[in-house]
């Protein structure tokens, strides 16, 4: 039996051999391979449980940062004012990936971006730390004053520098606290993730710049502006009657001015007003579809803003109202075409007009920066989060120019004309030059469902001067609620914000 | 004298292997606590001592009543016990607590399996009683009430609060059937006295108690969806055909049927479908029946060479990874260096255990510790070749070092009769001394 064993032993010898031979398979040539496969998570576990940088507002409040943990990963991501700026941080979820500025400054943040490797190379003492903080161009105070007027109500606040594009306040309810996504406990994270995308109003879809809606009469600033770049009104002439409505080209229909009322006069007076009436004519009559097309896409339309909070969602104005059937009788004559009733309507932000919150306040910001629409931009500068230094600062960029300087100007003059004898006047404050549109904008038009959503765009600066704030304010329909006007429902947020920003 | 002193110098080496292989576990444990959670533990020293204390008073038993056995044999056992624990507590404290039981219960069984079985050859005697515990063992699982079925296998029986794998014990029980049984009727499994054809066979009616004790051993295992063990009883099973009759023929026939065996399994389980296919290809369904490999492939992977460090890698990713999977683990954080270190500690276990059986004068313990060794050196093999992808995976754990009770008590009791055979070889009639006789000179030797 001896020549067995002794086989037997060399046998067991082979057979472990070959476990040594394959070992150094997996683990040395092949290793590199199994590191780099797309299935291969470990990396991003490791990165979950890594350094990573803070998110600070520009006043310097944290608002985004990682503490040590003991569980699994050794850190966790932990948002000290989470629902407050959810929809600017987003989340950071081991299953669920990053949303938000997590997301778009991922690699800054984690220190994987090209300028913080080359440096970490040379950083032979240092301690292998090479994340970086990125700081907010946000106002923690205008983004609570923000979050405070708006309260437990569906809607948006979108507030800006007009003439750097920096955004000062973004806040949209319903909102979220990413830490219940982005913990460490994985099957809690699971758990509200899977209630937030059920949940009511869609927390996770950030309605600032992710949803859309129909602009109502804050689009009438868009046509007012179009009317005076195409040269077919100016501020003063012509005056359009005083009516109750107005009857749609080609058609038996008649679009009434709000509650009916008696509503007219030249551009300025109509503007202040906010008569349906006008606005649908003037587009209809006096513009028709190609100049106030081209208008809307010089402000946004049909397009998204390139910004750093991803996923902006595209804001719409219908461009096909079909073949031209005749000229209209004003004088310029424009074309009447088989659309033109609905180009009426969409000259009043109706019908399929659609737009982000954020697209409206840079309406507001364009006209305010002599019709220069300025990059949106939430993030203002990387650090690295050792020593501060600067690493990358994001410039202010030009984005659209929507109407030339004169147009903006006489379309400025006339929002302020909003706030001294318009429908905006509760926006009026002493030393500032506060120019605004409020809208008042019906979820469907033919269904005569009366819930509307309330809209306020405005713009401020100190009496004189150039305006420095712009903001949009949203706050949408509740179903079966009813109307809410913009002016006393979304104005009062609109006040709120200016207080703070000049207070 | 001479005898006494070759085993005092062995006892000797065994006791500074074992305080080297004590140190190595207190310093792998140091360094896992340092790499999870950054600061040495607070209980390094009690550690130490308990470590050092428990191996220390199997080394006292063994030089009492196994003084000339061979000194590799323990210090390995401890070593991977060593190794196993740490690893386990840092992935799971609870199951690490549970483990320390364990391993106090399967030290004192090694102490108390050395003191009652003072003569290998007395186990012969019982070979017809351990058969029926053997094939009792094996079916308790199937009973009903007790009976429970753990990750798709039913080979866990619960009574009360105790889980046990019966499994475990029913090989070392079949095994001395298997060794007693074959030494017994060698000759005419030898001479094959039966011609089919060209072979010669044994009488069918000196072949039936073996056969069909392998057979039923393997229908039950197979019914309860453990192909591992199956696997590992049908190795051990042939080891022992071949070693005893010395006919190669036996060896190559059991591996051809054993071929059509595996291949009539896969046709007919999806189980086996899906270990055969989740081996060939795991890519095929990531997340499914491959998953674990994967895992498994990129811990490897990720800990290269030298390792991610104690406690610095993922390897609780893998499932399993306490059990099954341990040498995932130890791969990842321990790396190449450490992976191979621990396939190394079980070829020097086989080393010596076949030496013990090289050793033995009479055929049965000669036979024993050859099955017994073949055990632990074949289910070392089956997993960590699964783990590795070498072979499709087959669930067993890894001797000594996986989390689990009876796996660990077993084994205990497997390397106590390997070294009662061990020290029953050296230049001494295997059946003289008596255990009385013998211990006076171990006393005196040592005082």
């Amino acid at each position: 039996m001896n020549q067995q064993i002794r086989q037997l032993g060399v046998a067991m010898l082979v057979l472990f051999v070959l476990l040594f031979a394959r070992l150094n398979w997996v683990q040395v040539f092949d290793a590199e391979q199994l590191t780099a496969d797309p299935l291969n998570t470990r990396r991003v576990v490791r990165d979950f449980g890594q350094r990573r940088g803070n998110i600070v507002t520009a006043d310097g409040v944290v608002i985004a940062e990682s503490v040590e943990s003991g569980g699994r990963f050794d850190r966790e991501r932990l948002y000290p004012d989470g629902p407050l700026y959810s929809h600017v941080t987003g989340y950071f979820s081991f299953e669920f990936g990053a949303t938000g500025i997590e997301r778009s400054y991922n690699d800054e943040l984690a220190g994987h971006s090209a300028t913080q490797r080359f440096e970490s190379f040379f950083d032979f003492f240092g301690d292998g730390d090479i994340s970086a903080d990125v700081t907010l161009t946000l106002d923690s105070e205008l983004q609570r004053a923000a979050a405070n007027a708006l309260g437990n109500r569906r809607g948006s606040v979108v507030a800006l520098d007009p003439q750097t594009g920096a955004v000062l306040a973004f806040y949209s309810w319903p909102t979220f606290d990413p830490n219940t996504i982005s913990t460490t406990d994985l099957d809690a994270a699971r758990v509200s993730k899977d209630a937030l995308d059920n949940a009511d109003g869609e927390p996770l879809l950030t309605s600032a710049h992710r949803q859309v809606f129909p602009p109502g009469s804050t689009f009438k600033v868009i046509t007012a502006a179009s009317g005076l770049e195409n040269g077919v009104v100016t501020t003063t002439a012509p005056v359009f009657p005083e009516v109750v409505s107005y009857q749609l080209p080609l058609t038996e229909v008649s679009l009434q001015n709000f509650e009916g009322s008696l509503c007219g006069g030249n551009l300025a007076q109509s503007l202040a007003r906010s008569c349906n009436t006008t606005f649908a004519e003037l587009g209809a009559e006096y513009l028709g579809p190609a100049p106030l097309v081209a208008t809307a896409e010089r402000f946004g339309f049909n397009d998204a803003p390139p910004f750093d909070i991803p996923l902006t969602a595209n804001s719409r104005f219908p461009d096909d109202y079909g073949i031209q059937l005749g000229q209209s009788e004003q004088t310029p004559p424009a074309p009447i075409v088989e659309g033109s009733a609905l180009l009426a309507q969409a000259s009043i932000g109706q019908f399929d007009v659609r737009a982000t919150p954020l697209q409206m306040a840079l309406v507001a910001a364009g006209i305010a920066n002599s019709g220069d629409i300025m990059q949106p931009h939430v993030v203002d500068r990387v650090t690295d989060s050792n020593d501060g230094e600067l690493l990358a600062r994001v410039e202010a960029q030009l984005w659209r120019q929507a109407v030339v300087p004169e147009v903006a100007a006489a379309t400025e003059a006339m929002m302020v004309g909003v706030v001294e004898t318009g429908s905006a006047q509760s926006l009026a404050r002493n030393n500032l030059t506060v120019g605004a549109k409020t809208g008042t904008a019906e979820i469907d038009t033919f269904s005569g469902a009366e819930d509307t959503h309330a809209w306020v765009i405005a713009f401020a600066g100190p009496s004189g001067g150039e305006p420095e704030f712009a903001l949009a304010v949203i706050v949408e329909a509740v179903p079966g609620q009813g109307q809410q006007t913009g002016g006393a429902v979304a104005g009062p947020i609109a006040a709120s914000l200016i207080d703070t920003h000049f207070g | 004298m001479k005898s006494f002193f070759v085993g005092r110098h062995r006892r000797n080496s065994e006791l500074v292997l074992i305080i080297l292989s004590g140190v190595v576990t207190t310093a792998a444990y140091v360094l896992a606590a340092v790499g999870r959670l950054s600061s040495i533990p607070a209980n390094v020293l009690p550690f130490l001592i308990v470590v050092l204390g428990l191996f220390f008073a199997a080394h006292v038993a063994t030089r009492f009543l196994a003084p000339e056995a061979d000194g590799l044999l323990l210090p390995l056992a401890g070593l991977l016990n060593g190794l196993g624990y740490v690893f386990i507590a840092r992935l799971n404290d609870d199951l690490a607590a549970q483990q320390a039981v364990w391993t106090f219960l399967g030290v004192a069984l090694y102490c108390a399996t050395l003191l009652v079985v003072r003569r290998s050859r007395d186990l012969e005697q019982f070979r017809y009683i351990l058969l029926l515990i053997g094939l009792g063992l094996l079916v308790l699982p199937l009973m009903p009430v007790i009976g429970q079925t753990i990750n798709g296998s039913r080979i866990w029986v619960s009574i009360g609060p105790v889980n046990f794998q019966p499994g475990e014990f029913a090989k070392l029980a079949l095994a001395i059937f298997f060794a007693s049984y074959l030494v017994d009727k060698r000759e005419l499994f030898r001479a094959g006295t039966w011609r089919v054809g060209p072979l010669r066979l044994p009488e069918p009616k000196h072949a039936a108690p073996v056969l069909l004790a392998w057979g039923v051993s393997l229908l039950v295992m197979i019914s309860q969806k453990d192909l591992g063990t199956s696997l590992l009883f049908f190795m051990l099973f042939l080891i022992m055909l071949w070693v005893s009759t010395e006919r190669l023929a036996y060896l190559l026939a059991g591996m051809v049927l054993f071929m059509g065996g595996a291949y009539v399994a896969w046709t007919q389980f999806s189980h086996v479908q899906t270990r055969v296919s989740s081996w060939l290809n795991p890519w095929e369904d990531p997340l499914g029946g491959g998953y674990q490999v994967i895992e498994a492939q990129f811990g490897l992977a990720s800990g290269g060479i030298t390792g991610t460090g104690p406690g610095r890698g993922y390897p609780q990713r893998v499932p399993a990874a306490e059990t099954d999977f341990i040498f995932a683990t130890i791969g990842e954080e321990l790396g190449l260096l450490g992976a191979t270190a621990l396939l190394m500690a079980f070829v020097l276990m086989i080393g010596s255990g076949l030496r013990a059986a090289l050793g033995a004068r009479r055929p049965f313990s000669k036979l024993l510790a050859t099955g017994l060794t073949g055990l632990l050196g074949v289910q070392a093999f089956i997993i960590i070749a699964g783990v590795t992808r070498v072979l499709p995976l087959t669930g067993v754990t890894l001797p000594f070092v996986s989390y689990g009770g009876s796996s660990l008590l077993a084994n205990y009791a497997i390397l106590a009769i390997i070294v009662r055979i061990s020290d029953e070889q050296t230049n001494r009639p295997a059946d003289a001394p008596t255990p009385g006789r013998r211990r006076p000179r171990v006393a005196a030797g040592t005082s």
